[in-house]
């Protein structure tokens, strides 16, 4: 069974005709090719999928598109603007925090998230642990995101555009 | 200049923005979806099997069993080809095939419109079976009259042995003797994106794969042994890859997909594995047991040591010995000036696959031996690291196996600048008698490995360089990217030589084997060393063939230019530029009477393998009642020639670190030891380091120089994984008394031992 959605991608709305069965990963990735989401597991246990839905991240993998009728998604592809990478973009290049980068595109929404939930708040590194551990990356083994996600709470550090 | 600096990756922007293309990303919407028939019994054979139904399902396009595919036995090991046919890889698998070796072995293939209509046609698929009993455990399969995993050959693949010295007269000398048993399990690699691969015909002759894969060049062979053509009617493509870690050093899925579309009037056709087929069904680490002796004379000298060991392959050879053989070599040379034995057997048995896995057998083999270290440094009391640092590599050692002298070698200045960092000196003076619920223990291992695989295997490697127009250079390597690293050091190696920037240094990240100079793949911690040497010499020759050029453009005499960003240089007058690089690039393209494209490419074979050390030191809390360990500090240091670039070369420790804390702690494959089922084959119940159950990692580097690298450097990729998961073992024993001689170290494990030593 098929069914219109209208729903905002990165800030651009859409409306699409979709298999009432298929995830949001998939209607993302194949029918508007935004192919930075990445399927690692497809249940939910990776985070290799995360997208921002309003302001929460989820695994988009086992979110179903109807869901997101009406709603606001993010996804990776949006967040470098006119050529300049966001801050969290910026930190994951600076800090080495990129190998393979196929965990990459999710752990950068789950660090903007979290960052913008947290602005001005004083974190500490158990926090920032928790808050990406649905993010699994078999590469870095985490420190330099640690990194990452510390420096871009630092005071002073301005909220992207 | 830029070996060294910590320069950012050239693929970082590309991976931060999501614009960096996997296998997956090259999507077209007429693509078919294959999906393998696989077995649920571990042992037996397949008396028949019924495929009409499903072949009736609409969107099916075919279905294919063992009776349709070549009878053509060949081996998926990412190796070069073996000169000498008698040291080719085992040659053991079909593409599918009705014995069956483990559950989960591949029976038939369904290929569909989609990827529900594939899965709804494999529940069609009626198939009797005769199923035999399972051999799992070494002892099955070793016990006398066991069935042969593969009929007409023995469940023993492989037996070697080697001594290196005198044993019999080593331990007749020695006053303390050691012996001990100590077993690995079998760990999955866990590379984020699954193996994934698809394949179509150009026309009617060429098969392009594009694959996510490890090592291109050697994929291309196989498929051509595996279907019996010309090799050079396949093509494979290497995009981005999302880790590989060895689980893509084997040629998996190439073979059926270039029959499957040769088979379908070249339409394209995937396979994308789900995570739990590909836990289940590509490559593992191997299990191991192992019996280590080690005597030593009562003032800590190490005289004689001999390791026995017996590594289970799995269901098919895939690397077959060559990973029990390659572990007992490495470790030779980390105590080299004794006399060394060592023996090792692989077997076949009815469980999943094992093959190359980071460090490639060193992490089973040296968990055994610095394990027994421990134990022989507690015997003879002495501090752990005292014994290590007298008995330890120190350059101009002669390596046990060619007798030739170790030409670089910081071990003893790792073990000295990890004693600092754990503060092991000041924490250990400090320590009473503990008897409590809480304990802290500080743990040490080392380690030894190797760079690359010669003289097992040749190692070659390709670099071409080209001039551009506009004065940058393009640079292919058929190195490959794995998320390792290798393209930026690339880059890095040609600025070095070359004196260009690195924004007018572009890397081809992308291999085809079509187009791009040959070279074996990511394996071995090969790449920045052997790809190294044939940058060295590509960039010198384009350097060369530049400033001959300006030298004619100029009427100066070659000798005297330099190099220098964009611009050609004298060499004594630095900063004033003579001609600019795209002034003299323009004119070897488009002067009508002179010049021509400047290229360089090179391929170059390096007859060295130079040894890598290193060591991990651990500061640990034990709650002997929870059964648990808590990792207060960590640090591996590494000697690793020259650090090409500090900061992947951090990341690579780190990673490799988080992997072995992972095999220490908590990752293992549980197997039903009586039906061969693999229970926790998906990443809820296999249980990967998440961000919360790892500490800080920290790692140092001691800088040695390596002289058969043209730029200092050794293997990094892999060594890192090596020596946590014995020096948290060490830990625990230090903190409580009791040695365990297993990982991974779970709760369960401890409940065990704590509760055989009274302690709980
Ligand atoms: S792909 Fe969605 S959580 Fe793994
Ligand atoms: S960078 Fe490879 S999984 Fe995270």
């Amino acid at each position: 069974m098929n069914q219109n959605i209208t729903l905002t991608v990165n800030g651009r709305e859409k409306t699409l005709n979709i298999d009432v069965r298929s995830s949001l990963l998939e209607v993302l990735r194949d029918q508007l090719g935004l192919t930075s989401i990445k399927q690692g597991c497809g249940v939910g246990e990776c985070g290799a999928c995360t997208v921002i839905i309003d302001d929460d991240i989820i695994d988009s993998c086992i979110y179903l598109a109807v869901w997101a009728d009406g709603k606001s998604v993010r996804t990776l592809e949006g967040e470098s603007k006119n050529a300049v990478l966001s801050t969290v973009q910026k930190g994951y290049v600076d800090e080495g925090a990129v190998q393979c980068g196929f965990c990459t595109p999710g752990l950068i929404m789950t660090t903007t998230s979290f960052v913008e939930k947290n602005r001005g708040k004083e974190i500490s590194h158990e926090e920032i642990r928790k808050a990406h551990a649905g993010n699994t990356c078999r590469c870095t083994g985490y420190q330099t995101i640690l990194t990452v996600a510390g420096k871009c709470l630092e005071p002073g550090k301005e909220p992207d555009e | 200049m830029a070996i060294g600096q910590p320069a950012n990756r050239v693929d970082a922007v590309a991976k931060v923005t999501g614009r960096a293309r996997y296998t997956d990303d090259f999507y077209r919407p007429d693509m078919l979806i294959a999906k393998y028939f696989r077995s649920t019994i571990a042992h037996g054979r397949v008396i028949s099997i019924d495929v009409s139904k499903a072949k009736a399902l609409n969107g099916v396009e075919a279905v294919f069993t063992y009776e349709d595919v070549p009878k053509i036995k060949y081996a998926t090991a990412g190796h070069p080809y073996a000169l000498d046919r008698s040291r080719a890889d085992v040659a053991d698998t079909l593409l599918l095939d009705r014995q069956i070796r483990y559950m989960g072995d591949e029976i038939a293939i369904v290929v569909a419109v989609d990827d529900l209509t594939a899965s709804e046609a494999l529940e069609l698929i009626e198939v009797e079976y005769e199923s035999y009993s399972p051999l799992i455990s070494p002892e099955q399969v070793l016990s006398k009259g066991a069935r042969e995993i593969h009929p007409g050959q023995s469940n023993v693949i492989g037996e070697h042995q080697f001594e290196c010295g005198d044993l019999e007269q080593g331990f007749s000398q020695a006053e303390v003797v050691h012996e001990g048993q100590y077993e690995t399990h079998m760990l999955q690699h866990v590379h984020i994106e699954n193996h994934t691969a698809f394949a179509y015909m150009n026309d009617l002759e060429h098969i392009v794969i594009i694959s996510s894969t490890q090592i291109p060049h050697i994929a291309r062979r196989i498929v051509g042994e595996a279907l019996d053509i010309p090799w050079g009617r396949v093509r494979v493509v290497k995009p981005y890859i999302g880790g590989g870690f060895g689980a893509k050093q084997d040629v998996i899925l190439e073979p059926i997909l270039a029959f499957l579309t040769m088979q379908l009037d070249g339409r394209p056709v995937k396979i994308s594995m789900t995570r739990e087929e590909c836990m289940l069904c590509t490559r593992n680490r191997h299990p191991m047991t192992a019996t280590v002796k080690i005597g030593t004379l009562k003032d800590g000298t190490m005289v004689a040591r001999h390791m026995d060991t017996l590594f289970s392959t799995g269901a098919y050879a895939s690397h077959g010995h060559s990973i029990a053989a390659a572990s007992g070599s490495k470790n030779t040379l980390l105590y080299p000036r004794t006399a060394i034995g060592y023996h090792a057997r692989t077997i076949y048995n009815n469980i999943p696959i094992a093959g190359a896995m980071r460090a490639y057998g060193s992490p089973q083999v040296v968990f055994a031996l610095e394990s027994a270290v421990d134990d022989t440094a507690r015997k003879i009391g002495i501090d752990p690291v005292e014994f290590r640092i007298q008995n330890g590599a120190r350059q101009n050692d002669l390596n046990p196996l060619n007798q030739k002298p170790i030409q670089s070698c910081g071990l003893v200045e790792c073990l000295e600048k990890g004693r600092e960092l754990i503060g092991w000196q000041e924490k250990m003076s400090q320590r009473r008698q503990q008897t409590g619920n809480i304990r802290k223990g500080l743990g040490v291992a080392c380690f030894s490995y190797g760079t690359g695989t010669y003289p097992m295997n040749v190692e070659i490697a390709g670099a071409r360089i080209i001039l551009n127009q506009d004065g940058s250079v393009h640079v292919q390597t058929g190195a490959t990217e794995i998320g390792q690293g290798s393209d930026t050091v690339v880059a890095q190696m040609v600025s070095q030589t070359m004196g260009l920037p690195m924004e007018n240094i572009h890397i081809v990240s992308t291999q085809d084997t079509d187009v791009t100079p040959f070279d074996p793949g990511a394996y071995a911690s090969r790449q920045a060393y052997i790809v190294g040497n044939a940058v060295y010499k590509a960039a010198s020759e384009l350097r060369e063939k530049i400033l001959t050029y300006a030298a004619e453009m100029t009427d100066k005499s070659v000798s005297d230019l330099e190099i220098e960003g964009r611009n050609i240089v004298l060499v004594d007058q630095p900063g004033k530029a003579i001609i600019s690089l795209i002034d003299l690039a323009l004119d070897t393209y488009y002067h009508t009477d002179r010049g021509g494209q400047l290229t360089a490419d090179v391929s170059h074979k390096t007859l060295a393998n130079p040894a890598t050390f290193g060591c991990t030191f651990v500061d640990i809390t034990v709650d002997i009642s929870l059964c648990r360990i808590r990792i207060n500090e960590i640090f591996n240091v590494h000697d690793s020639g020259v650090i090409l670039n500090h900061s992947t070369a951090k990341g690579q420790v780190e990673g490799g670190m988080a992997m072995g804390i992972g095999a220490a702690l908590s990752e293992q494959v549980l197997i039903d030891p009586e039906s061969g089922k693999v229970n926790n084959n998906n990443m809820l119940d296999y249980k990967v380091p998440t961000m919360i159950d790892l500490p800080d990692i920290g790692c140092a580097f001691v800088e040695t120089v390596e002289p058969t690298s043209a730029y200092g450097n050794k293997s990094l990729g892999e060594p890192p994984v090596i020596s946590p998961p014995p020096a948290i073992r060490n830990a625990l024993l230090d903190a409580t008394g009791v040695a365990i001689n297993e990982i991974p170290l779970a709760p369960q494990v401890l409940f065990r031992h704590f509760k055989q030593a009274g302690l709980i």
